[in-house]
């Protein structure tokens, strides 16, 4: 079982002409449903439901509320090395950028660590590029049992890997794992990751559920706005949740929406969204979803932030470095996109007590996954 | 007018309002919300507190004279983690109460039946005063009352949900056949819908969503104080029974004494 054949019934062309067909109509139904389905989803991401922004983000605020109450969590990256083999035509750590490559040892993790712990994080994201020779499960291992007796909470978006090593990564304290398809547009995904590991889009696209056979309890999902459609997209992801959650059941879910940002070497994105259109994406899914967890970086503007962290979203980063490094230890090194909000978690919590939000920088315990 | 107390395991309650600890915007705010409630037991999600950090800005604000924690396994997925989870909080925190959560569907966060029992009756024997949180199951809530637990904690709904009672025919089975106090736990979103729970007969409820979430939390807290007593005070004072046929004032067979 996979959700391969469920994929391929569904033609891009066929899926974005159906979103762009839909109505004010359809819009002002699934407004309405009870519960949502992702016919419905289609209609909220439409353009047809632009005009209904304002009822769309009123629900959804008041829908998050109910199930997160007035609670934002925060994590942080630790970027862990920039090293990569993989060819990306958006990504500062692209293979073909000659910069100066670097991997952080378990000393220096640590070093990085105790900047973190001092701002107060518990949970965190490990961050690598994809380089099997020197970042592969044997150095994640290594990290995970160097960095789990300081945090909570032990979060990875690496390359996707095997079943057997996500087992046992997660005996190492691995919590969750973001992957982003990047895109489900088949051919344009080859157009953008012309060469590596990472041009198999298959084996991209199976990993949620060879993570989902391995039990992680969380897993990420979304794509690279800017690359494709984005309407269309978010349809395939929002299908890719919904048979995820009809089968690993047992896992949460979470999605964040990167709109891709200024890096080394970036091409000019295909397709650009608008704040606006933003914001209608975390409403629908929202809508669709009232229980998945939903992210916001700072790859975001600091004015966005501070108005669309009440739209819907239920977990920031803040103070993120995107380079190996960048906290302690080598605050020079190659970074994978400029950050837009530059803000401190202290800054960022701050915020959040204004606006009537309680931080949470603690909502797991390493004890609970024995 | 005073109601009669509850009495669990060792424990004597006067509140028969228990609350929850998540969803706050501040801590402060829960604080007051909760001194508001009049409540005697809180519950507290183990993955939210530094159970190592005796400064820990949650616990800090929940230290009251006679307000007792209530430490729930809230994020296990099976009776194993559970028994580990509890054994830490025990150790951490130095009580052996505890409220049994075991819900390995994060999307509608329901009990797992099996999973529940099968820790219910080792956490028993391990000495803890278990109260576990399950569906409203009458045959369920029977064996958990064989392996020992001190109480039961139906659902009314889905937890955060605010449906009220949903599953009211089942409390009335499980309230009516139980040997242990029944404290409906989950889907209560409203004053009347405690006062319903109280006046059906069971023993306690257990609210945070509605409190935490409300547009005055505080305000809130202390509605659902009245109406649990409200509730409280009416099943005590035994309801009158609804019907569907008109009571003659003067009854009809009144010739016949």
């Amino acid at each position: 079982m996979s959700f391969r054949p469920i994929f391929d019934a569904h033609r891009w062309d066929e899926v974005k002409a159906s979103i762009y067909a839909k109505t004010a109509a359809d819009v002002e139904r699934a407004l309405a449903a009870p519960r949502r389905t992702l016919d419905d989803f289609k209609a909220l991401i439409s353009p047809a439901a632009a005009p209904y922004l304002e009822p769309m983000a009123r629900l959804s605020r008041q829908l998050t509320e109910r199930r997160f109450g007035r609670t934002m969590q925060l994590y942080v990256p630790l970027y862990l090395s920039n090293e990569c083999q993989n060819i990306c035509t958006y990504c500062g750590f692209s293979m073909d950028n000659k910069l100066r490559r670097r991997t952080l040892s378990q000393v220096e993790m640590l070093q990085e660590a105790a900047v973190l712990k001092q701002w107060g994080y518990e949970h965190v994201l490990l961050v690598t590029g994809e380089a099997n020779q020197t970042v592969d499960v044997d150095y994640l291992e290594k990290a995970l049992y160097t960095l789990r007796p300081h945090f909570a909470q032990l979060s990875m978006e690496v390359q996707p890997l095997d079943q057997p090593d996500y087992e046992r990564l997660m005996r190492a304290g691995l919590h969750s794992v973001l992957v982003y398809q990047e895109t489900y547009h088949q051919q344009d995904y080859k157009k953008h990751h012309p060469k590596g590991r990472k041009s198999n889009f298959h084996y991209r696209l199976d990993t949620p559920d060879r993570l989902g056979r391995a039990g992680i309890h969380k897993m990420g999902l979304g794509v690279l706005i800017g690359l494709e459609d984005w309407r269309t997209d978010s349809f395939f992801t929002a299908l890719h949740l919904d048979y995820l959650q009809r089968t690993y059941w047992q896992t949460r879910y979470s999605l964040s929406f990167p709109r891709l940002r200024p890096a080394e070497g970036l091409l000019q994105p295909k397709v650009e969204m608008t704040d606006r259109e933003l914001v209608q994406l975390i409403c629908a899914y929202r809508l669709l979803h009232e229980e998945v967890e939903l992210s916001l970086s700072t790859r975001e503007t600091a004015t966005f932030r501070n108005h669309a962290l009440r739209l819907g979203i239920t977990s920031l980063s803040a103070g993120s470095k995107t380079n190996p490094g960048g906290y302690a230890v080598a605050p020079e090194s190659l970074e994978q996109f400029e950050i837009s909000d530059e803000r401190s978690p202290a800054e960022i919590a701050a915020l959040l007590r204004q606006q009537g939000y309680e931080p949470v920088w603690k909502d797991w315990d390493a004890a609970l996954s024995t | 007018m005073t109601t009669q107390p509850l009495r669990i395991a060792d424990r004597t309650f006067h509140s028969r309002l228990f609350t929850g600890t998540g969803k706050f915007s501040s801590v402060q705010l829960m604080e007051d919300a909760l001194v508001a409630s009049g409540s005697e037991l809180v519950t507290m999600a183990l993955k939210r507190v530094d159970v190592r950090n005796s400064q820990d800005d949650l616990l800090r604000h929940l230290r009251h004279p006679g307000l007792h924690l209530l430490p729930n396994t809230s994020g296990v997925r099976t009776a194993r983690e559970a028994v580990f989870a509890a054994q830490l909080a025990r150790e951490a925190l130095e009580t052996n109460w505890l409220k049994l959560e075991i819900h390995p569907d994060p999307r509608y966060l329901l009990p797992d039946p099996v999973e529940t029992l099968r820790a219910a009756e080792e956490l028993v024997k391990l000495g803890f005063v278990v109260l576990p949180y399950i569906h409203a199951d009458p045959v369920l809530c029977k064996r958990l009352e064989e392996v020992g637990v001190a109480a039961v904690m139906p659902l009314g709904a889905p937890i955060g949900s605010n449906q009220g009672l949903l599953t009211r025919e089942f409390l009335e089975i499980i309230i009516g056949q139980s040997r242990v106090p029944v404290v409906v736990d989950a889907g209560i979103g409203a004053p009347s819908h405690a006062a319903a729970a109280l006046e059906l007969g069971a023993d306690a409820v257990l609210v945070n969503t509605a409190i935490a979430v409300a547009g005055q939390p505080v305000q809130m807290a202390q509605a659902f104080r009245l109406a649990v007593e409200a509730g409280r005070l009416a099943y005590e004072a035994h309801l009158a029974v609804p019907t569907l046929h008109a009571e003659a004032s003067s009854p009809l067979t009144a010739f016949l004494d």
